[in-house]
């Protein structure tokens, strides 16, 4: 167990540098010029020399690729992300305010995305080739390759602009004081990103779930319980739910990484303000401390998932969680 | 099991030892309780709607290939039939068709009588785990997630208690030589004689009157193997039926009264144990063949099971498994007899099989055991 626990750790902050490191590398060979992303065009061509050269020096944008992440990550390990240059507020800050909008966004698409899929999927597997799996399948490869953005696009058009049920973007009602903002109002805006964000993350689950109903109805074990006179249902119920869960939970903690890629294109649309809308503002505005603080949140989001669907394994199959070193499965 | 004091009642129904009749020859052990077979299948055939191997994609077409043909055998109360035949030559699919379970694409003909009732598709499926029982081959019929104890206990008999079934489960534990803690067990944790044990106790648990086992002691050396299964002849001798499914001639002779030799989807002979005593006893050429082929015969070379293996296993599991589905729903056509009451008809036409033929040629060409048609 403790050794289980330092390898995850030692693998933790290598993905952290890692991912950092990146980071920095990638803002620094972008052709980005901080100093003109930020001041934006007309400032910055109306700028004298010395006042761009001042600038360029507050922003770092001249100091060499490995000192300036040095700098960043001896103040990083003290807890310190830097400072946003596009928000002019710590990275902390801004990450904090907006983790939140974000992490119910992710939350409530992936829940729904996992039990609609999961549910889906046993349908169509235990349906093979009959209405209801064509339907199913149908729903999942058109959905698989529909663009998110454009999803999204579609539900404004319909929900938003002509039947006028949820609003048109943002996280809460223009206009209206931040005390004043109800729940229910920042639910109803919650509502169509987070539709389509399940949307399109249910085809993923379904057809993986769909898949493994029908190797588990293929199975010896599924023929032996039918041979002892269980329904088909009967057969699902009792043993196909338990082999059934395992992949799917494995599969819906690693899909963190894909939700939180849809989140950014989805937060776009619908001008949500969360991490993902911060990230593409921060990547276009060469903002590369705020772009490292929300990377390596997500790295750990998404690390956090692997982890958690790798103990989970161990918990649902006794053959792994019975033999010694249950951290073999990676 | 209350049935078991009839048997006694009804010795006068006993045959002579290898009488022929019904197209088979009896055991010494053989009897006809109720007047009637424990078991009786006659004319089955078993063929699957597939398309053609090997075709182009769009060109392929649908044909009927017939995976058993014509195929009778019968139980009797009180023996252990052992139906031999090569692997992969359908062995299995009598075992399932027997309890009912059939492929979306399959398409069944045939009468089965379970204790003197006419069978139709839905009542196999009624009967099985409620008195016709499958002992499988391997652990691998467990599911792996659950425990050994939880599993033997079963889902599919809701009006018993569940704490009921429970005791019973002990019991049965305690008289195969299962430790309690057994049942605490997840399948992978168990030995290959425990999981022999609680495959049996599985089957056990649901009362049956008829054991299908399909090659239930893989694996195991012959004198091992004729231990283990020293259990299925305690049950047979209790008054019910066992229908063995085995590859090995040998085991065949040693535990069981009465032998099916099984052949290109059909039974050729079916007989007493006794008659494997000498050639001339035996009717069906690949009978013979076998007998040859026994160790204490010198071993003909090449087993015509082992042949007849060989060359069928690649042909038929291919065209078992590659099987693509081309409907959904299951073409059932399984008739009861039409008389009531009727236990013992003798009917049997000779039966269609185009689409099987084809695969038999195709064995015959490559020099597999001769005479296996049965015109």
């Amino acid at each position: 167990m403790a050794r289980l626990v330092f390898r995850n750790m030692v693998k933790f902050v290598l993905l952290m540098l890692a991912v950092s490191l990146v980071t920095f590398v990638l803002v620094s060979v972008s052709p980005i010029d901080p100093v003109q992303a930020n001041v934006g065009q007309a400032a910055y061509v109306n700028m004298s020399e010395a006042k761009r050269a001042q600038l360029a020096d507050y922003w770092g944008a001249d100091a060499p690729l490995l000192e300036r992440y040095a700098n960043w990550l001896a103040a990083a390990v003290q807890g310190d992300l830097g400072t946003s240059l596009r928000y002019n507020a710590p990275v902390a800050d801004v990450i904090a305010s907006r983790a939140l909008n974000s992490l119910t966004l992710m939350a409530t698409a992936w829940v729904v995305s996992g039990v609609l899929g999961f549910a889906l999927g046993i349908l169509a597997g235990a349906n093979r080739g009959r209405l209801a799996d064509r339907l199913v399948k149908g729903y999942c490869f058109l959905l698989a390759s529909v663009p998110t953005f454009w999803l999204g696009l579609v539900f404004l058009v319909v929900f938003s602009v002509q039947l006028g049920w949820f609003p048109l973007g943002f996280s809460v009602p223009i206009g209206v004081a931040a005390s004043d903002v109800t729940l229910a109002d920042a639910l109803r805006h919650l509502v169509l990103p987070a539709l389509t964000l399940s949307v399109t993350g249910v085809a993923n689950i379904a057809l993986h779930t769909r898949e493994k109903t029908v190797d588990v109805l293929e199975s010896d074990y599924v023929r032996f319980a039918r041979a002892r006179g269980l329904s088909m249902w009967g057969v699902l119920r009792h043993h196909g739910l338990r082999n059934l869960v395992m992949p799917a939970i494995t599969l819906q903690f690693a899909s963190i990484s894909e939700i939180f890629g849809g989140s950014v294109l989805v937060e776009q649309v619908f001008s949500y303000p969360g991490l993902g809308q911060a990230a593409v503002t921060a990547g276009l505005g060469g903002d590369v401390a705020l772009l490292a603080g929300i990377a390596v949140l997500s790295a750990a989001l998404v690390f956090g998932g692997n982890l958690v669907a790798n103990v989970l394994y161990g918990v649902v199959d006794p053959r792994i969680r019975r033999s010694e070193g249950g951290e073999a499965r990676a | 099991m209350a049935e078991q004091e009839h048997g006694r009642a009804h010795e006068a129904t006993r045959h002579q030892n290898a009488q022929v009749h019904h197209h088979h020859r009896h055991a010494p052990v053989s009897r006809h309780e109720h007047g009637h077979h424990l078991l009786q299948v006659e004319d089955l055939s078993v063929s699957f709607r597939m398309y053609e191997e090997g075709a182009p994609f769009f060109k392929a077409r649908q044909r009927e290939v017939e995976m058993i043909e014509a195929l009778s055998i019968s139980v009797h109360a009180g023996e252990i039939v052992a139906v031999v035949g090569a692997s992969g030559s359908g062995k299995t699919l009598l075992a399932d068709t027997i309890l009912g379970l059939f492929e979306p694409n399959a398409t069944v003909r045939g009468r089965v009588w379970f204790d003197g009732e006419p069978m139709d598709a839905a009542a196999l499926q009624r009967v099985r785990g409620h008195g016709i029982s499958l002992v499988p081959q391997s652990v691998n019929h467990l599911d792996p997630l659950m425990k050994v104890g939880r599993q033997v206990e079963g889902f599919a008999h809701p009006d018993e208690p569940r704490r009921a079934r429970r005791r019973r489960r002990e019991r049965l534990f305690a008289r195969y030589g299962l430790a309690e803690h057994v049942a605490r067990r997840y399948p992978h944790e168990l030995s290959g004689g425990m999981a022999r044990r609680v495959l049996l106790c599985c089957a056990l648990m649901d009362d049956p009157r008829v054991i299908v086992a399909d090659e239930p002691t893989p694996g195991l050396d012959l004198d091992l193997a004729v231990r283990a299964l020293d259990d299925f002849r305690s049950f047979a001798d209790e008054g019910n039926g066992v229908l063995l499914i085995t590859h090995d001639i040998e085991l065949a002779l040693r535990v069981a009264d009465r032998v099916a030799v099984f052949k290109d989807g059909t039974v050729v002979e079916e007989t007493a144990v006794a008659s494997f005593a000498s050639p001339d006893l035996l009717e069906h050429p690949f009978s013979r063949a076998l007998w040859h082929a026994l160790p204490e015969h010198g071993f003909l070379p090449g087993s015509p099971l082992d042949a007849d293996g060989a060359v069928q296993l690649p042909g038929r599991s291919s065209l078992h498994c590659g099987a693509r589905l081309v409907d959904d729903v299951s073409r059932v056509e399984l008739q009861g007899g039409n008389g009531a009451g009727a236990t013992c008809p003798n009917a049997s036409e000779p039966s269609q099989g185009v689409g099987r033929r084809e695969v038999r040629d195709r064995n015959a060409d490559e020099g597999a055991g001769k005479g296996g048609s049965r015109a």
